[in-house]
């Protein structure tokens, strides 16, 4: 009896919701046919059956959340496998039952998941994805802000390639949500005239990775205008997107741009880890009179944090510290700082008191707080994903070296990707990305431990 | 038609621009301009027939050939001239210098160092325009060796799928420093560039001040009439080399000659106004002479005024304190 097992439908995709069965229990199917939708992080898709067969089970039933990868979902019987139909289950909102990974080569990152930040903001929160929060703090700047307007790939009709912008052109309208031919230098140019001319571009970027066609408007006429005329003329403007490595998605599609925008002066750059400081940090962007590069990682989309309800606005250029230690501080920004977090939790069980700081904003770096960590614990680990060479890892080893000398007890370590391009193969990629393993090891190295 | 006292007033515009041109090549050859410094001798006519038909709060931008449209746009001779010294009476706060000027005032917006990056700009403050719906438009100038950048044709594009209020000016002066239209451009009719972008072009001799008015005024009905883009291919020339240091190997000094001689912008309007009977040799040299008492005048200026203060070196970085 062949089944159907739910397929990956984008790279990050680990579990869907079975929204919509499109056939029943004793039809019959030809190759092709739609038999069901499935809503995934990033859209809501059709399942087509590869082969013909009249359907004699539905194992989940529609309205499923959380369905894993490889789950069987539909039976279909081929022409001469004549089986008397099962019957169709309940509805259920519990996640279904996990066969087998289908994934097996997830990287760190999916095991940072089931750590959240312990820093619980006061006041009412309530529970969001950084979809969400990314998504509400453009809705609520907008709302507020008539010059503020979203233009990039997708953002419109289709809700964004990956749901951020969902919502907003139904909201907003076309004019202030507006879709951009696949033209990343032009739109990324069109949009820094516009903020020249008085308006608040938000540009989304399907990933980082496209923006390198457009690096030339973000450096040479964003972040250098306001210098080059001598203070005159403003470029507000947010350039946003998912940055750094998904999953299996190659080289090209997985790099880490935090450090090349982090060494442009004129430049703020922001690289969130939780759903909190994505929505208070994105605010801040969007108020903010200068050029931001707003980098969001792909597969934090889906993670979930308590953000505090009402006009939530952080800080930029201020780093927060996750978790507090005292015997070494692990320092590390967007996706890492999962990685150093579960980290630390290991550190902890064998005795080691581990510190982490979120930098958040990577320009203006907050070395202020990073110091002080440094002068409590006297150790130092930089978590980063992404290369090593002239990192933000590169940067705060030179900060604790020329400010933090006499607070040092070891060398401060770095613990990133490999310094190789992103390889597809699961075993590779695995090796290649930044592990809480290896973060263990080299906190357990500077403690002499 | 224009009347006398626009013709006196383009006629002027021109000189200014000549004969600043000139005193910035002089100071350069001084060593008191450094860097690039690309002069707008010959093109005059271009920007003075534009800007003869735009209107307070149009938006305007350009490349790194930009004195001359400063000085068009009305802005103080003196403030650029001691930008291109360095100084901080400049209007950059000399640190801009030859290709980073703006003035937010007069709606010019620069003075662009890299290749065609100002006409993505330029059609962002159209697009600003028409969001605002503030009925004014962006004229965007460009050169020829600009044209064939993409992401010139990746604004067409935008530009005309949204109908954006922009004027789009390639002034082909036929050289991108010192390669000929026809050694880069597979189409060297430069004005039938956005066709396939349904961007209507029109083809203007650049060299006539009054060719160029009636063009601009044409498209900015257009532009400014909803109905999106257009194109002006200005057919120009420069007397002066591509920057400072130029060679001179790719084209002869007759072709240059030749042009001064028969097609001189500010000559032609001479010819004209004294024809039409609107002044006479006397009243021209009138005006060359309060020309060359404000280039002069600008030029002491920019010499005696102080360099920026140290502590100028770290301002204007942010806005914002973070």
């Amino acid at each position: 009896m062949p089944q159907i097992l739910l397929p990956a439908m984008s790279p990050t995709m680990e579990e869907g919701t079975l929204a919509k069965w499109l056939v029943a229990v004793g039809d019959v199917v030809k190759p092709g046919d739609v038999i069901a939708e499935i809503e995934t992080d990033k859209a809501t898709m059709e399942l087509e059956a590869d082969d013909g067969g009249t359907v004699t089970a539905l194992l989940v039933a529609a309205g499923t959340e959380g369905v894993k990868v490889g789950t069987p979902i539909i039976t279909i019987a081929g022409e001469d496998e004549a089986q008397a139909p099962a019957p169709t289950p309940a509805p259920t909102r519990q996640p279904a039952p996990v066969p087998a990974p289908a994934q097996t080569a997830q990287a760190e990152p999916v095991e940072a998941r089931a750590v959240t930040a312990p820093e619980l903001a006061t006041g009412p929160t309530r529970r969001q994805t950084v979809r969400e929060a990314l998504r509400d703090a453009m809705a609520e700047e907008m709302r507020a802000d008539q010059t503020v307007f979203v233009m990039g790939e997708e953002v419109a009709e289709y809700q964004g390639a990956y749901k951020v912008t969902q919502g907003l052109l139904d909201e907003f309208g076309g004019g202030r949500v507006i879709d951009t031919p696949i033209t990343e230098y032009g739109f990324a140019g069109l949009g820094a005239g516009a903020a020249m001319g008085g308006l608040k571009p938000i540009v989304e970027f399907m990933t980082f990775n496209f923006a390198m066609q457009a690096i030339d408007h973000i450096i040479n006429s964003a972040a250098k205008t306001l210098y080059m005329s001598g203070g005159q003329m403003r470029c507000p403007i947010v350039f946003r997107g998912p940055n750094g490595a998904a999953s299996r998605v190659g080289a090209q599609h997985s790099q880490n741009y935090g450090p090349w925008y982090a060494s442009v002066p004129g430049l703020i750059v922001i690289a969130p880890y939780s759903a909190d400081d994505a929505k208070g940090l994105l605010k801040a962007a969007i108020r903010s009179p200068d050029p931001v590069v707003f980098l969001e990682n792909e597969l934090l989309y889906g993670q979930s944090f308590d953000v505090p309800e009402g006009d939530h606005v952080v800080p930029i250029g201020k780093a927060r510290i996750v978790r507090e230690g005292t015997d070494v501080t692990l320092v590390s920004y967007s996706i890492g700082v999962g990685v150093a977090l579960a980290a630390a939790e290991t550190l902890a069980a064998d005795g080691i008191s581990a510190e982490v700081v979120d930098l958040r904003t990577l320009r203006p770096l907050d070395r202020a707080t990073v110091l002080a960590s440094l002068k409590k614990t006297n150790r130092m680990v930089v978590v980063e994903e992404g290369w090593p060479t002239c990192s933000i890892a590169s940067e705060i080893i030179a900060i604790a070296m020329t400010e933090g000398f006499d607070d040092l007890d070891a060398p401060v370590l770095r613990v990133t990707n490999a310094d190789v391009p992103l390889p597809y193969a699961a075993n590779l990629e695995k090796a290649a990305l930044v592990k809480a393993d290896d973060v263990v090891t080299a906190a357990r190295s500077v403690c002499y431990r | 038609m224009a009347t006398k006292e626009q013709l006196l007033d383009m006629y002027r515009q021109m000189v200014l621009i000549r004969r600043f041109e000139e005193r910035a090549g002089q100071l350069y050859g001084m060593g008191q301009i450094g860097g690039f410094c690309h002069l707008y001798i010959g093109q005059e006519a271009v920007v003075v027939g534009m800007q003869a038909e735009l209107k307070r709060g149009d938006s305007i931008i350009t490349g790194y050939r930009d004195h001359g449209h400063m000085l068009a746009c009305g802005i103080d001779a003196k403030a650029v001239m001691a930008e291109l010294t360095g100084r901080a009476a400049g209007i950059s706060g000399g640190k801009g210098g030859s290709m980073h000027m703006f003035s937010v005032e007069h709606g010019f917006f620069g003075g662009h160092g890299i290749v065609a990056a100002q006409v993505p700009l330029g059609a962002g403050l159209g697009f600003a325009h028409k969001y605002r719906n503030d009925g004014h438009i962006a004229v965007t100038y460009f050169g020829d060796g600009a044209a064939n950048q993409g992401q010139v044709y990746e604004s067409f594009n935008m530009a005309e799928l949204w109908k954006l209020p922009v004027i789009f000016i390639i002034e082909n002066n036929q050289y991108a420093m010192g390669t000929s239209v026809n050694r880069a451009s597979a189409e060297d009719q430069l004005y039938r560039r956005g066709e396939s972008f349904r961007v209507p072009g029109l083809q203007v001799d650049g060299m006539d001040v009054l060719a160029v008015r009636g063009a601009a005024k044409l498209a900015v009905e257009w532009v400014r009439g909803g109905n999106g883009p257009l194109l002006l291919e200005m057919k120009t020339y420069r007397y002066r080399g591509h920057s400072m240091s130029d060679p001179a190997k790719y084209r002869s000094r007759e072709e240059v000659q030749a042009m001064r001689d028969k097609s001189d912008p500010i000559e032609g309007l001479k010819k004209e106004i004294i024809e039409a009977g609107h002044a006479d040799e006397a009243a021209l040299k009138a005006i060359d002479r309060e020309v060359r008492d404000i280039v002069a005048e600008s030029a002491d200026f920019a010499l005696e005024a102080p360099e920026p203060a140290l502590s100028e070196l770290h301002t204007d970085v942010l806005l914002g304190t973070y």
